[in-house]
């Protein structure tokens, strides 16, 4: 088996939402640690672990913290619980079922990067996952981990869950920056970044739960060693999920850089009735999409990346010949996108619309052939002339479905439209 | 605005806290608003006022927030909100099944209130548990791996319950200003 865990733990039948347990498995050791290591040292471990976004960018965690200004301005930590991208669930995990592993990091960070308060927003639609950790938050303050003079060490830190209301697009960072601030969630044309101008103007981190989950772990192992389980500037563990068309869909944890085949089919239990596998989404929705001829891609930032498409989430949809309607597929992918989009920018606000109207209409039996390049030229249209990337996020799957399964639909196209006529 | 609308004391102690949260009062505009449709049902033009005259913002910033997000509530929605992931993953493994199951049952379609306040349909994106898909939600609380014939059951448990509990608050009020019955007029969400 593949997997390694280090941070999903869901086997061992503990209850990790209290406080008592989490501390007896290991849980705030680390909190002594980064005080002989002071704020700068635990940046350093963050920078060699080489820790990279889990939120789907992958932008270097250690980097961004170095970005802040030194100009005694206040700053802000803020956590991206917004989990929205279609196919994941993976900071569902730490949300629900181990949230002071998510609430350790955060501790962590604002004593690296010189926060003392921190905001973690939480999609709203997660219920559950907003009341247990503002249940851990409780259990922290009262045991004197958060709040005035933690630990008596002069630090002061509060967290804050801040719940979204239902708009996806506020998992973009600066739209999420906006929601915090009560504004509608649109995303900032940057720069400037949230680094220089964030959260109520002032210097702001925004960092996925998992990436500060990873935190903790990262200063037990130090970086270089945590660095090492991954796979070259890709380092570390990471959470994978298989969803789909599969015998055993769930979320596990393995080395950066495992190959795909392994997680779909060793984890995953293989297709259903074994079947073959007609299309893959790597980590998400946005991510263009794969076919069975690229299974042995490695599981990483880059390696996707050579393949053309994204590690995004790492969270990966399976679907098998034979029971895969893709005009479908499309529709609702498209049907997604148009809904979410914050309708600043033009290319996205008509271009989603104009993907999701081609798609209903393939869907219809109403379309022909040449509707297959009035989706290649719309998605080119958005591609690159929006604020955010919602824009290619909506244009890159549909663009890579379209041009890698042309046959296909053409043929299902076709046969639509006889029966309709 | 009427005179009579207030928060309760409660929920004037829990804006209390919220404000101090955030280091400008807008900040607390999401929370606020969330606890006002707690208390009133939902955000009917007087209810955004009183939010806007609570937090000295202008109605119309409070309006510009409140419409952006379809988790504020500018209608009533039923005292039980149905909401059927219709997302790649759920449609993959029997969604639709399930969207037919809960039209059939409730008499009502996606994006639609009955007309005794009891139910609203809504089809909604992922809702982040792919591995236990099909999904759906129902007011706070998740069910995954949905099987038809235990959404049926649920289903018409929540109709006697329902008929026990009537509408939430603010449905009276609403069916006497605009005598909206079953409310098509919902712009309904792609299937
Ligand atoms: C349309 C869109 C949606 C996004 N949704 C999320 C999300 O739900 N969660 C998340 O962590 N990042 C999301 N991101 C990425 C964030 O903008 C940002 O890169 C991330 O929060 C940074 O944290 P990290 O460096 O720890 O990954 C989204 C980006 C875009 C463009
Ligand atoms: S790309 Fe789309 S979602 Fe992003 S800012 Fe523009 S309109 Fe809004
Ligand atoms: S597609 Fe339904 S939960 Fe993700």
């Amino acid at each position: 088996m593949p997997e390694q865990r280090i941070l999903l733990r869901s086997h061992l039948g503990v209850d990790f939402t209290r406080l008592d347990d989490y501390i007896k498995h290991g849980g705030f050791a680390m909190w002594a640690k980064a005080q002989t290591l002071g704020p700068a040292g635990v940046t350093a471990e963050v920078k060699a672990s080489g820790l990279r976004g889990r939120g789907g960018a992958g932008f270097p965690t250690g980097v961004k913290w170095g970005f802040l200004p030194n100009d005694g301005r206040t700053r802000y930590l803020v956590v991206n619980a917004d989990e929205g991208e279609p196919g994941t669930f993976k900071d569902r995990y730490f949300l629900e079922l181990d949230p002071f592993r998510q609430l350790e990091g955060i501790l962590l960070a604002c004593y690296a990067i010189g926060a003392h308060v921190s905001y973690i927003y939480i999609r709203g639609e997660y219920w559950n996952s907003k009341k247990v950790t503002q249940d851990a938050i409780d259990q922290l303050y009262a045991a004197g981990w958060l709040g005035k003079n933690i630990q008596g060490s002069g630090f002061d830190c509060d967290v804050y869950v801040h719940s979204g209301a239902g708009a996806y697009i506020c998992g973009e960072e600066t739209a999420l920056i906006e929601s915090i601030e009560g504004k509608p969630g649109m995303p900032r044309l940057k720069p400037p970044f949230p680094a220089n101008y964030g959260a109520f103007g002032m210097p702001t981190i925004v960092n996925n739960t998992e990436t500060l989950a990873s935190v903790p772990v990262i200063l037990e192992m130090g970086g270089q060693a945590w660095s090492d389980l991954g796979s070259p500037r890709n380092g570390g563990t990471k959470l994978v999920g298989v969803a789909g068309h599969v015998k055993n869909p769930g979320l596990f944890e393995v080395p950066m850089g495992t190959p795909m085949r392994e997680i779909i089919y060793d984890l995953g239990g293989g297709i259903l009735d074994d079947r073959a596998i007609l299309a893959i989404i790597p980590g998400g929705s946005s991510c263009p999409f794969l076919t069975a001829e690229d299974l042995d891609v490695p599981m990483d930032f880059d390696s996707l990346k050579s393949k053309g498409s994204m590690l995004g989430t790492a969270c990966i949809t399976v679907m098998a010949e034979g029971l895969t309607d893709l005009l479908e597929v499309m529709r609702r992918i498209t049907g997604f996108y148009e809904h979410e989009s914050c309708g600043q920018c033009t290319p996205c606000r008509q271009g989603t619309g104009w993907l999701y109207a081609i798609a209903d209409k393939m869907c219809k039996g109403q379309a022909d052939e040449s509707h297959i390049d009035l989706l290649i030229s719309a998605c080119n249209n958005i591609d690159g002339n929006t604020i955010c990337a919602h824009g290619e996020a909506a244009a890159w799957p549909i663009r890579s479905i379209a041009k890698k399964f042309r046959p296909q639909l053409a043929a299902e196209i076709a046969k639509r439209a006889a029966a309709r006529a | 605005m009427s005179d009579s609308l207030a928060f309760s004391d409660a929920t004037r102690g829990k804006i209390h806290t919220l404000l101090g949260r955030y280091p400008r009062k807008q900040g607390a505009l999401i929370p606020v608003l969330y606890l006002a449709q707690d208390e009133f049902g939902w955000l009917r033009p007087e209810v955004m006022e009183l939010v806007a005259k609570e937090l000295e913002l202008p109605v119309a910033t409070v309006l510009a927030t409140a419409t952006f997000y379809t988790m504020l509530y500018k209608k009533p929605v039923g005292r039980f909100h149905v909401q059927i992931c219709v997302n790649v993953s759920c449609y993959l493994l029997g969604s639709d099944e399930l969207m037919s199951i809960a039209q059939e049952t409730l008499g009502i379609a996606p994006g639609q209130t009955s007309s005794d306040g009891l139910f609203s349909l809504e089809a909604v994106q992922c809702l982040c548990a792919c591995d236990r898909a099909p999904t759906l939600q129902i007011n706070q609380t998740d069910y995954f791996k949905v099987k038809g014939a235990d959404f049926r059951n649920v289903l018409t448990q929540m109709q006697t319950e329902g008929t026990r509990l009537g509408p939430r608050p603010g449905w009276l009020e609403f069916q006497g200003d605009h005598d909206h019955h079953a409310h098509a007029d919902q712009e309904a969400p792609h299937a």
